[in-house]
């Protein structure tokens, strides 16, 4: 088992926009990339439970295999920017994803 | 045309700054246009909402003094997309005025077009009667009158047609209000007749300047040279390369789908592209493909003003305030309600957002606190200035003099850093219009100075 951060080129979240929160996993080998994604650990149930969303707040779980990449894209609970934002570009809202373990 | 079109992006926003340097290497591969992308919704709605800039007006001028001395005497069309930061008038105007100042200084003179992207508040509303507008995801509110009425400056995000025809018109410098931001690269290559999935597919790419590149920053100069059937990156600081990973990646950059990418008319369709590594640290690229859309939507944007905040900056360094910090700023709360009884609790609202303590994931944290100091934001937010003022003054002298359970500290619960200690911060904004507008005509009017 080794953690999502260690396996991980670049872990990241940034806005898509003002709305929405968009986070990428990529990888510096196909090998890597792969193990990530056929351990089934990125899914739906897991980005829920990690942010504390419905079901209906996820936009896209995409795993882009040219790229070596996953995406992750939900809806912000507040706009950027405006009163009760937390992080209005969005860029420390990868956190939760670090320690996802991966077989 | 067998040729290649070179583009040359000098920043990832215009008065970032750039190498000079790497500039000039890219002025030696003679590109066929200087494009600079100078706006973003990245750093909220307050640029639209108060009609200012993201950079100072000396960084602006730094960056643009380098881009004008050399690119207007060589006759390279020089673009800049979403002009002052948010492409309103008010922000178009200001990077006009630096640009002119730069000229006459430099004693050099240019055609300038001005493509505006301002769509009045009337035609917006017209086509939220006939129900030709959406919003761009299920969490934001469909339009209603009011919320229209109180928007400041509706913008629009143009693709390269404009600019295009600025470009056939001869226009040395093209200054364009509100832009999706690879339309003023896409639109050189589209201009010298190359293919539009990779002319929008490049400009993505170079809209941040060097972050696609390792190590990235959007503080440097990077090349696109777009071919037949495929595109090329090329870094212009030894420093860093373009690696087929960073090129990659930089596709996914801060899109809601790493390659299903919606602009204004079309979709680029990014699932079967090929990101190669050539020899010498250059990405080529190809297989972007560009879909028009049937029907023509623009994105519009637009800010009102939602609030006023005041807020002040405290550490908490002791131990037992600590341990009960986030009862306490319940309590602090309760004491300044109860002491303005006379004011409706609707008029204003105090935030707490304890620094190293859930402050950055709020509710959604599941670490759990281990430190021994943390920063408190006591944040008011009021219908006006003056009351927000008020409250907050209120509710840091409560926190400051809070007497709560087991306090041997009697002197005082916070460590200011500054003196004064509350900043009146002024208006705070929100994104009131983010929709997709349907559109039979252009709405882009370019003038010509």
């Amino acid at each position: 088992m080794e953690k999502l951060f260690d396996i991980a080129k670049v872990l990241r979240s940034k806005n898509s926009g003002p709305f929405e929160l968009t986070m990428d996993i990529l990888f510096d080998s196909a090998e890597k990339y792969q193990r990530v994604k056929n351990s089934n650990k990125i899914t739906t149930e897991m980005i829920c439970s990690l942010y504390n969303i419905p079901e209906s707040d996820i936009r896209h779980i995409v795993f882009f295999d040219p790229a070596m990449g996953i995406k992750i894209t939900i809806l912000r609970e507040v706009s950027s920017g405006t009163i009760g934002d937390r992080d209005v570009y969005g860029a420390q809202q990868h956190a939760p994803l670090m320690n996802i373990l991966i077989d | 045309m067998g040729n290649e079109i070179k583009i040359l992006s000098p920043c990832g926003m215009l008065g970032y700054g750039f190498p000079e340097e790497s500039f000039l290497r890219g002025m030696k591969e003679e590109p066929h246009g200087i494009v600079v992308d100078a706006g973003s919704t990245d750093a909220g709605p307050h640029k639209l909402g108060a009609g200012v800039s993201i950079v100072s007006r000396r960084a602006a001028k730094k960056d643009l003094t380098i881009i004008l001395e050399n690119g207007i005497p060589k006759k390279i069309p020089i673009i800049i997309g979403s002009a002052g930061g948010a492409g309103a008038q008010v922000h178009v105007d200001w990077t006009m005025d630096i640009i002119e100042e730069v000229l006459e200084e430099m004693g050099l003179r240019a055609k300038i077009a001005i493509v505006w992207a301002d769509i009045p508040n009337d035609l917006v509303m017209e086509a939220n009667q006939q129900g030709r507008i959406k919003p761009l995801s299920p969490n934001i509110p469909s339009l209603n009158e009011e919320v229209i009425l109180e928007t400041n400056g509706i913008v629009a995000q143009m693709g390269h047609e404009p600019i295009l025809e600025a470009l056939q018109k001869k226009a040395d410098i093209i200054v364009c209000g509100r832009a999706y931001d690879p339309s003023p690269f896409a639109a050189i290559g589209i201009f010298h007749g190359k293919d539009p999935g990779l002319s929008y597919h490049l400009g993505k790419i170079l809209e941040c300047g060097a972050l696609c590149a390792e190590p990235g920053t959007t503080k440097d100069s990077i090349l696109g040279i777009i071919g037949e059937t495929s595109f090329k990156v090329k870094s212009l600081n030894p420093k860093r390369s373009c690696t087929s990973i960073s090129v990659a990646a930089h596709t996914f950059y801060e899109k809601e789908h790493p390659y299903i990418l919606h602009g204004p008319g079309f979709t680029l369709n990014l699932e079967q592209c090929e990101f190669k590594e050539l020899a010498d640290g250059v990405v080529e690229v190809s297989n972007s493909k560009y879909i028009p859309a049937e029907q023509h939507f623009i994105k519009l944007e637009g800010a009102r003003k939602v609030a006023y905040r005041t807020f002040v900056l405290a550490g908490i360094r002791d131990p037992i305030l600590l341990e009960n910090v986030e009862d306490i700023e319940k309590r602090v709360k309760q004491q300044v309600s109860d002491y303005y009884d006379e004011i409706p609790s609707n008029d204003y609202k105090v935030n707490f957002y304890n620094y190293g303590m859930n402050a950055v994931l709020g509710d959604k944290e599941k670490e759990v606190f281990r430190g021994h100091e943390i920063g408190v934001v006591i944040e008011v937010i009021a219908k006006d200035q003056e009351l927000a003022n008020s409250i907050c003054a209120t509710a840091r002298s409560t926190f400051l003099h809070f007497a709560h359970e087991k306090r041997k500290s009697t002197a005082g619960n916070l460590a200011f850093p500054f003196a004064p200690s509350d900043i009146e911060f002024g208006p705070v904004y929100e994104f009131s219009v983010y929709h997709l507008m349907e559109i039979e005509d252009n709405p882009f009017r370019i003038e010509y100075r």
